[in-house]
């Protein structure tokens, strides 16, 4: 007893010891980037919609009726979306995303659906099994992607690179992305003031029924609610009246005791009595004669109905009405009203459109579910419409059945015009965007990173508007603020900021023991199983959004938390006031600025040039490669010199540039040495053919040159091939086409024999290299496929190579010139640089003390290879 | 000292510069900032008496930060009588060559009592003109690699050839390729369809004595297809040759790596050139030299402060040696290692220490690639020089 005693005490002594520094805490970055990812947020909203939210669509619009006959209707029992297959003639061919971008195709599964409908004058129902509504974009890397849960080889074997983040769709062998769009919060009382100066309280309802939008606004000291259902402002005191407040002071009361506040109201309800309204009788009948003619109101039969309609359904929607109660309403109401009356008391209150806090990030899924609904929407009405009007008809050979009027088409081509378009325009819901998806840019690795990580704010560009363009405080750890794009877009980081390491913390803290950290880390050890989300849900870790960390106070590091006692540095923060501790702090930055080395060292604008240039870096983009246009180097290096977002990324994986050996000297300006540091960047291009079949089963065909001029690239198969030089018209397809495209041959084998047939059917239509003049190109990659009308195509890639350059770390550099090596200086060890840098070309703003520690940190980096960039809290 | 007014000044030996304008004259010095050249593009005798008469003190201190430059002028002390000139006989008697290491690629020797000119034009000529033999043409029959056909030829480039560039000419534009020119390789290598990748390494490459084996497309097909090099005999025969066969100088150089299925066959064409038009026919992968350093301690350095100078230096220039009495003072054990850091000269006991280089001596490394054995490549180099003086005194006479 006593010998566990003692050990007890001494594990537990242990575990009390302070440590200095949480530093296994980084190692929680990559674990929550498993669970979360860079481009999870895109991934996760996209499955979410799959998964559940396609179905809630589903279930909101399960029926379509026929409006005369009720007896004769279709519901949606149940909803599911297939891995991706397109259906050929005959045979339904699985489809994988590398084949859709060289075939041109879309990557989409079908949207099958189970349904029940009844036929005329028949009482049992018919029942129907997967039957194809539609086929939905898949995103790539989603749960329904066939790319899920595969691992690097199985990825390699389907062409895919394995360092593809995913999240991005293809259509029509074009990659899009929906950008993040950043959009006024839905259902939050918004206080502003309008174009006319006017208080202004609005809130967007957003449920699954409906979305709409209510505004309260003050008019000469009158508080007015605006809905588009009404012709006119209604004051508000009559709406209270008309959900059943029949009673001012109980308005009054709802508002609070301040006097104040009834002053702000009196006005109001000085209105309301001069129309003589007093029982929610009345209000309702005055509401009545206010009615707007609106088609949608047309079918209702009852007018009072009607305005109780319009109170439950589209008056602050998403306040439910259970059996006609509209207390929750009134309730709410009263907030707002509360809400523009502090705004008018005290200006301080108005709402800052801008804070991040008031803004949510609508994702992939949302902004597809949306057009989805909207496009599920108008197929029922087309079926209800197309079955009516077949009813109608009297004379019918087949019995009227559902089936014949489902299409597919609306909602295939809907989806697939607005994602590979970006317009967003869905009439049902207000909306109108352009824009929304964007192709995602392939130049380097990191600009597609970037891209996928890209936040698109709501407002118009072409507005003069500082507002939202400047930089928000609130912004700071969400939004990547270095890397701000021509003001237009921001990026955003890995949401791994919104998460705060929770101070153990603060029970703990209670007791004053000093390690809150070591207990958790030692307790991770033991058991060594448990994950983040483990952390998570055991509250050692929270995720926090902006409106929480207005209640909180977070530490960047551990020293910044002050010791027990008087810390004369920290002195005006209590240890005890602290609540969290961040994870890691780089992750205030996003991938784009996290791989700028000692950033905080730097100037400022270099940091942003650097982001913009990182972009362009030329180095591997992928492991696969067929884009339209690539820049590639031949010798792409790891960097010595690493930063933890390069490997989070995988960017040490893929390389994008070249270590050099650096001279800083005066010497004839920027200057490089060897060839072969400069022989690198190959510039590919793409170009397409494509064999057409016609309609009187001719076709085009392909044949053998025949020592012509400007074939000399092509193979006996007609085709150009691979490593053959080609120049400016240079033939790439020896082409043939029918001359007699319309009628019918009446003997097809006289194609066959192509010699009778040579001049006589066929006219040349070759494709040739359409380069610039001058440059000897070769020919890298020949691809040939079949489209989806079965159509032989062929892709060739055209590599050539040029000589553009760059230096690194927010420096763009220039030739000068280049110099041979026996110019060139050599140290006493024998070393000769390959490029030298003018030292007037550093920038002056440094202290020399900052800027010697930067070579110093450089020089040391370079030498002990990869060594990790660590802010050091000395420096 | 006390000032001495310039009539009663001693007279100075002929032909003797004082000790401080002696160092002045043949050493370079090190102080803890910069090497710095304490001594005047001296004109005339005027600054010389200046500086004899203040002493040396004022050499060293005051003129230091001012005067960065040499005394090249051979009447640079012509005011004290000695006379600066290079004497052709002085050189034939100074002039010293020592080799202090040699093995198969790398030369260390010393070159004393030569001026940096000359000196540097050696380093120049053996990085950029000693010609040697390098692949120029790469005839592509089929490569399946991943690799394109312009990087994997010019990876072929690259590699050092084993061959006596002496023994080839120039292929000049007009030439046909002949077994005098050109020397010719080939290269056949598959990667099985079922097995590992394949790593293609130089000892691929298969020298063609008797030439190219590939026939030149020729537009008229009923003539006689010729071939890419026209060899008259077989490279072999050849009497310098015969004994040694060519090849590459090293077979473990990966030139690529291969997949199951994929295939390279090519003919490569190695010709002479010189590392000025390309760097792969440079016989060096870099030459360079250092003057001697010279560390002297001006004082005796004991207890602590011998051991922290023994410390401070990263190239163990210093040593301890015991002086009885369990003391030890530190020693200079290995000058000739000092690269110059200035570690020892930093911080405290700054002035017990003279760094210098010595003006005229200089310790040369050439690290060859392979193609020519370290010291031919040097040997070659002066007779290019020779050579060029040759062609100079020719064009003026």
């Amino acid at each position: 007893m006593g010998y566990r005693e003692k050990d007890s005490v001494e594990t537990h002594n242990n575990l009390a010891k302070p440590i200095k520094s949480a530093v296994d805490k980084f190692a929680l970055l990559p674990e929550f980037l498993k669970v979360r990812g860079l481009v999870k947020q895109h991934i996760d909203s996209f499955n979410y919609f799959i998964n559940n939210d396609i179905k809630k669509i589903i279930k909101t619009n399960d029926r379509i009726v026929i409006p005369q006959v009720p007896s004769l209707y279709l519901r949606y029992t149940k909803i599911s979306i297939g891995k991706p297959v397109e259906y050929l003639e005959h045979h339904a061919e699985e489809l994988n995303p590398h084949m859709c971008r060289l075939s041109d195709r879309t990557y989409a599964s079908p949207i099958k659906v189970d349904i029940e409908y009844t036929r005329p004058n028949q009482t049992n129902k018919e029942y129907k099994k997967d039957l194809v509504i539609g086929r939905m974009p898949i995103m790539l890397r989603s749960s329904s992607c066939v790319l899920s849960g595969k691992d690097e080889a199985e990825l390699a074997k389907l062409g895919e690179c394995p360092l593809d983040p995913g999240g991005y769709f293809i259509i029509k062998g074009n990659e899009k992305v929906i950008l993040i769009q950043e959009q006024l919060s839905k259902n939050r009382i918004i206080i502003d003031t309008d174009s006319k100066g006017r208080v202004n309280a609005s809130v967007t309802s957003s449920t699954h029924e409906t979305k709409t939008k209510t505004v309260f606004f003050i008019d000469k000291d009158k508080i007015y609610l605006q809905l588009n259902q009404f012709s006119k402002p209604i004051s508000i005191m009559i709406i209270m009246k008309a959900m059943g407040m029949e009673n001012d002071q109980e308005v009054m009361q709802m508002l609070g005791r301040d006097p104040k506040y009834g002053f702000l109201l009196l006005p109001s309800m000085q209105e309301c009595r001069s129309e003589k309204i007093i029982t929610q009788k009345q209000a309702l009948e005055y509401l009545q004669g206010k009615l707007a003619n609106l088609s949608s109101l047309r079918f209702e039969i009852n007018k009072d109905d009607r305005v109780k309609k319009i109170l439950t359904n589209v008056f602050l929607a998403h306040v439910p009405v259970k059996d006609g109660n509209f207390r929750p309403k009134c309730i709410y109401t009263a907030v707002m009203l509360k809400r523009m009356m502090d705004a008018v008391l005290n200006v301080e209150t108005f709402d800052d459109k801008d804070y991040v806090g008031n803004k949510r990030l609508e994702l992939s899924g949302q902004l597809v579910a949306l057009l989805f609904e909207d496009l599920f929407k108008t197929m029922n009405s087309q079926v209800a419409s197309r079955m009516e009007k077949a009813y109608d008809k009297a004379s019918r050979s087949t019995p009227l059945d559902f089936i014949h009027y489902m299409m597919s088409d609306t909602i295939t081509n809907g989806l697939e015009r607005a994602i590979s378009t970006g317009n967003w325009d869905l009439k049902r819901f207000k909306m109108n965007r352009k824009g929304v998806s964007q192709v995602l840019s392939r130049l380097a690795f990191i600009a597609t990173l970037g891209y996928m990580t890209r936040v698109s704010p709501q407002f118009e560009k072409t507005r003069k508007v500082s507002g939202p363009r400047a930089l928000q405080p609130s912004q700071c750890g969400k939004l990547g603020v270095v890397d701000v794009e021509d003001l237009s877009g921001e990026e955003l980081h890995a949401p791994d900021s919104f998460l705060k390491f929770a101070n153990a913390m603060r029970k703990l803290r209670r007791k004053s023991v000093i390690g809150e950290f070591v207990s958790i880390f030692v307790h991770e050890r033991q058991d060594g199983v448990r994950s983040f989300d483990d952390f998570v849900r055991e509250g050692l870790i929270e995720y926090l959004d902006v409106n929480e960390e207005n209640n909180a106070l977070i530490a960047l590091y551990e020293h910044e938390i002050p010791k027990d006692g008087h810390d004369e540095d920290n002195a005006d923060v209590q240890k005890s006031s602290i609540t969290h501790i961040e994870i890691e702090p780089f992750t205030i930055l996003g991938v784009v600025a996290g791989l700028i080395p000692y950033p905080h060292h730097n100037q400022s604008p270099r940091n942003t040039y650097q982001c913009a240039m990182g972009k362009q870096a030329m180095g591997n983009i992928a492991y696969n490669q067929a884009y339209t246009l690539l820049y590639l180097l031949v010798y792409p290096q790891r960097p010595l010199l690493t930063t933890r977002t390069i490997e989070l990324v995988g960017y040490d994986k893929l390389g994008a540039g070249q270590n050099a050996t650096v001279a800083v000297m005066s010497y004839s300006g920027y200057d490089i040495e060897d060839a072969i540091v400069m022989n690198k960047s190959s510039l590919d291009r793409g170009q397409i053919v494509v064999k057409e079949i016609y309609s009187n089963e001719t076709s085009d065909r392909i044949v053998r040159p025949q020592n012509e001029p400007r074939k000399q690239a092509l193979d006996a198969d007609g085709i150009a091939a691979p490593g053959q030089i080609v120049r400016r018209h240079d033939i790439l397809v020896n082409k043939q086409s029918p001359r007699n495209k319309r009628d019918r041959i009446t003997n097809p084998m006289a194609l066959k024999d192509w010699y009778t047939s040579f001049l006589i059917d066929y006219a040349p239509s070759n494709v040739s290299y359409k380069g610039p003049e001058g440059e000897t190109t070769v020919v890298d990659r020949v691809m040939l496929y079949s489209d989806k009308d079965n159509k032989m195509c062929v892709k060739f890639i055209i590599r050539h190579i040029g000589d553009k350059f760059s230096s690194r770390h927010g420096q763009k550099g220039v030739i000068g010139t280049i110099v041979q090596q026996e110019d060139f200086p050599f140290s006493e060890e024998g070393i000769c640089p390959d490029l030298i840098m003018n030292p007037h070309g550093f920038p002056r703003y440094y202290k020399p003390n900052n800027f010697l520690q930067i070579f110093f940190f450089f020089f040391i980096c370079s030498l002990f290879s990869s060594l990790h960039y660590r802010p050091s809290p000395n420096f | 000292m006390s000032e001495t007014a310039a009539l009663n000044m001693q007279d100075i030996p002929q032909r003797q510069l004082p000790e401080h304008l002696e160092l002045q004259r043949t050493r370079v010095f090190c102080k803890a900032d910069a090497p710095a050249h304490i001594s005047k593009k001296v004109m005339g005798s005027t600054a010389c008496y200046v500086d004899v008469q203040k002493e040396s003190k004022l050499a060293t201190d005051d003129l230091k930060d001012l005067i960065t430059e040499d005394v090249e002028y051979s009447g640079g002390y012509a005011g004290i009588g000695f006379d600066n000139s290079l004497q052709v006989d002085d050189f034939r008697r100074d002039f010293k060559v020592e080799i202090k290491n040699l093995s198969m690629d790398v030369i260390e020797f010393d070159m004393i009592g030569i001026d940096a000119s000359l000196a540097n034009a050696f380093r120049r000529i053996m990085i950029a003109e000693v010609p040697t033999m390098a692949i120029e043409k790469v005839l592509i029959v089929n490569n399946t690699s991943v690799m394109a056909d312009e990087i994997l030829s010019h990876r072929l480039g690259l590699l050092p050839i084993e061959a006596d560039p002496r023994l080839f000419d120039f292929l000049s534009e007009n030439d046909t390729p002949n077994e005098r020119n050109t020397i010719v390789f080939k290269m056949e290598v598959h990667c099985k369809r079922r097995g590992p990748r394949l790593a293609v390494k130089s000892d691929q490459l298969k020298w063609l004595p008797n030439g190219s084996e590939l026939l030149m497309e020729s537009p008229n097909p009923s003539t006689k297809p010729r071939r890419f090099t026209s060899f008259s005999c077989s490279q072999a025969s050849l009497p310098q040759i015969s004994g040694r066969p060519i090849g590459m100088k090293h077979l473990d150089i990966i030139i690529t790596q291969l997949g199951p299925g994929q295939s390279i066959e090519l003919e490569a064409h190695a010709v002479k050139g010189t590392g000025k038009v390309h760097a792969k026919w440079s016989p060096v992968g870099t030459t360079w030299y250092r003057m001697l350093p010279e560390v002297k301690l001006l004082k005796e350095v004991k207890g602590n402060d011998a051991e922290k100078l023994v410390k401070k230096c990263p190239k163990k220039v210093f040593d301890l040696e015991d002086v009885g009495h369990a003391m030890k003072k530190a020693v200079v054990s290995k000058p000739r290692d000092c690269t110059l850091c200035r570690e020892c000269v930093g911080g405290a006991g700054e002035e017990n220490i003279a760094l210098r280089r010595v003006r005229d001596h200089f310790i040369f490394t050439v690290e060859s690639t392979g193609a020519l054995p370290a010291e031919v490549v040097f040997t070659e180099a002066v007779k290019i020089l020779e050579e060029k003086c040759e062609r100079v005194i020719s064009e003026l006479s």
